[in-house]
């Protein structure tokens, strides 16, 4: 019969030769083996004061930015509930006031938006789903805690800090700022000319 | 009397902290072995992870299953651990301590009939893990029980015939006299090269260790006789396993390397307490070592098939073990020692 691949191997069924049989040789063999892996260097990585190297790309923590301004770029259509396989995602949506138009971008924004992280499973498809390039995965590792219910991130977790923003640049490639230019996806989006000035459609 | 009671009490908790830090000891050589570090954040390189283990096993909640036995429920690790913890009498830890007037052994009871005890009592150690495992009134632990009493005393009979031949030349069964006939060079892994490696294979098999940990395995699969256990029951079974290994070892560095003796030492220290003491050091090296060996060999060798299992108890060690009887019979006629 011929060989589909050259890459057989020959299977010896030979009997075990007394001595073999005893086994004790093999044991002993064996006990060589292990006892030498006994003064090799260790491979345990000591966390938290050796850490691993993280993908640039690492799926982690979410954040909610703000744009430019410091106004939140979020304006809880809900897609990435939606989007969400785990179902982790709840908000609710309010009118902007008034005096509040620093704060939030638009006139709808999200005055309750929780993540339960003990449901996410960093996808990262909320993020894939934004219109308005409002959430995004960090870097950062979601650390544990003694109670499920610490574990419902709310805005005061989620919100990019004012003072001192967190860098997503690596998320938004260039396929990302192709799709900014994009008409057909141009609604109320900002980017960056090739000047670099902020353009917005419409101004 | 009172020196007994203090005695028996040292004895007691030498066999549990060195239990308990055997349990330690497993995790670390079982990492070293495996190239990669063991628990090292309680306590300076983890010392003190056995304390947080027992908190552990204390702060779990009991559970006793309705449909059991209560009273044999409760019953089976306590037999366990109290044959276990009743091996430790006839051991000799130390020579004996020469005080001014008088001689403190350093042995519980030096009973004339110390080995036949020995047996005695880890038979009846069987009847903890069977009955622990019947009254739990689950399929799973009835079989495990049921293999893990049949292994232990397949493995029994071997053991002890291949302690037969040790006696014939010992013409003694007391421990402390085994101890102190091997004084210097004369060992009896020396005389009883084949009886040595019988009884270590059958210790293995009795403190159900890897490679023949077919009980413990089947708890880490499905059940086994601790299917149902938890806290402190649980804490007991798995205890009285270490104690009885820390045991099984010493009862082998004493019968067949020697005890406390160490050639050449003796001939320079004179002093009773240090005499005592280096006794109590050697011993305790020698009982280290097998308990490390223990710890090597589970992480080496696969486990058996219980029908190989079965095999070899019966149909190799048994046979073996009366050949090496016959053999140290002829040698013993012919070197004129009947």
């Amino acid at each position: 019969m011929q060989a589909l691949t050259n890459r057989s191997k020959l299977v010896v069924k030979k009997e075990m030769t007394w001595v073999e049989k005893l086994y004790l040789p093999a044991i002993f063999g064996g006990l060589r083996i292990t006892f030498s892996h006994f003064f090799r260097k260790k491979t345990t990585i000591s966390y938290p004061e050796e850490k691993r190297e993280f993908a640039p790309v690492y799926r982690g923590q979410h954040v909610l930015k703000r744009d430019e301004n410091g106004a939140e770029r979020c304006t809880a259509c809900g897609l990435c509930a939606v989007a969400c396989p785990a179902e982790a995602i709840t908000m609710v949506a309010e009118e902007r006031k008034k005096g509040e138009e620093k704060l939030y971008r638009e006139e709808k924004y999200a005055s309750v938006y929780e993540i339960n992280m003990l449901r996410c499973i960093f996808c990262g498809l909320c993020e894939e789903a934004c219109p308005k390039e409002a959430i995004f995965l960090t870097d950062r590792i979601v650390a544990s805690d003694f109670e499920r219910e610490e574990f419902i991130y709310g805005k005061d977790k989620l919100v990019d800090p004012i003072d001192k923003p967190i860098d997503v640049s690596v998320r938004e490639t260039a396929e990302v700022a192709a799709f900014k230019k994009d008409k057909e996806y141009a609604h109320n989006l900002t980017w960056k000319d090739e000047k670099g000035e902020v353009k917005k459609k419409g101004h | 009397m009172i020196y007994k009671i203090i005695l028996v009490l040292c004895v007691f908790t030498l066999a549990l902290v060195v239990a308990m830090y055997s349990t330690y000891a497993e995790r670390k050589v079982a990492a070293f072995l495996q190239d990669r570090l063991g628990p090292n954040r309680a306590g300076p390189f983890g010392i003190l992870q056995p304390l947080a283990d027992g908190l552990k096993m204390f702060m779990k909640e009991e559970i006793i299953p309705n449909v059991s036995n209560k009273w044999l429920f409760i019953l089976g690790p306590s037999i366990a651990m109290l044959t276990a913890c009743m091996t430790g009498v006839v051991i000799p830890w130390a020579p004996a301590f020469q005080g001014s007037k008088n001689l403190f052994p350093m042995q519980i009871t030096d009973v004339n009939i110390g080995i036949l005890y020995l047996f005695g009592v880890v038979s009846i150690g069987v009847y903890g893990i069977m009955i622990g495992g019947w009254a739990s009134n689950n399929k799973y632990s009835l079989l495990g029980a049921i293999r893990a009493s049949s292994q232990m005393i397949s493995y029994e009979v071997a053991m002890g015939l291949s302690i037969i031949a040790l006696i014939m030349t010992t013409h003694s069964l007391s421990i402390g006299e085994i101890v102190n006939q091997q004084a210097g060079w004369h060992w009896n892994v020396f005389y009883q090269p084949l009886g040595f490696l019988i009884f270590i294979i059958c210790a293995f098999a009795e403190t159900n260790r890897t490679p023949f940990d077919l009980p413990e395995c089947e708890s880490e699969l499905v059940g086994g006789y601790h299917t149902e256990y938890s806290s402190m029951k649980l804490g007991f079974y798995l205890f009285a396993e270490y104690i009885n290994m820390f045991i099984s070892s010493a009862v082998m560095a004493c019968l067949f390397f020697g005890g406390y003796n160490f050639p050449l030492i003796y001939r320079y220290i004179h002093d009773p307490l240090l005499i005592t003491i280096t006794g109590f050091v050697v011993m305790m090296a020698k009982t280290c070592f097998f308990i490390f060996f223990f710890m090597w060999i589970r992480w080496t060798v696969p486990r058996f098939r219980y029908d190989q299992l079965m095999n070899l108890g019966w149909k190799i060690l048994i046979p073996l073990s009366i050949l090496n009887i016959f053999i140290t019979g002829i040698v013993m006629w012919l070197t004129h020692k009947i």
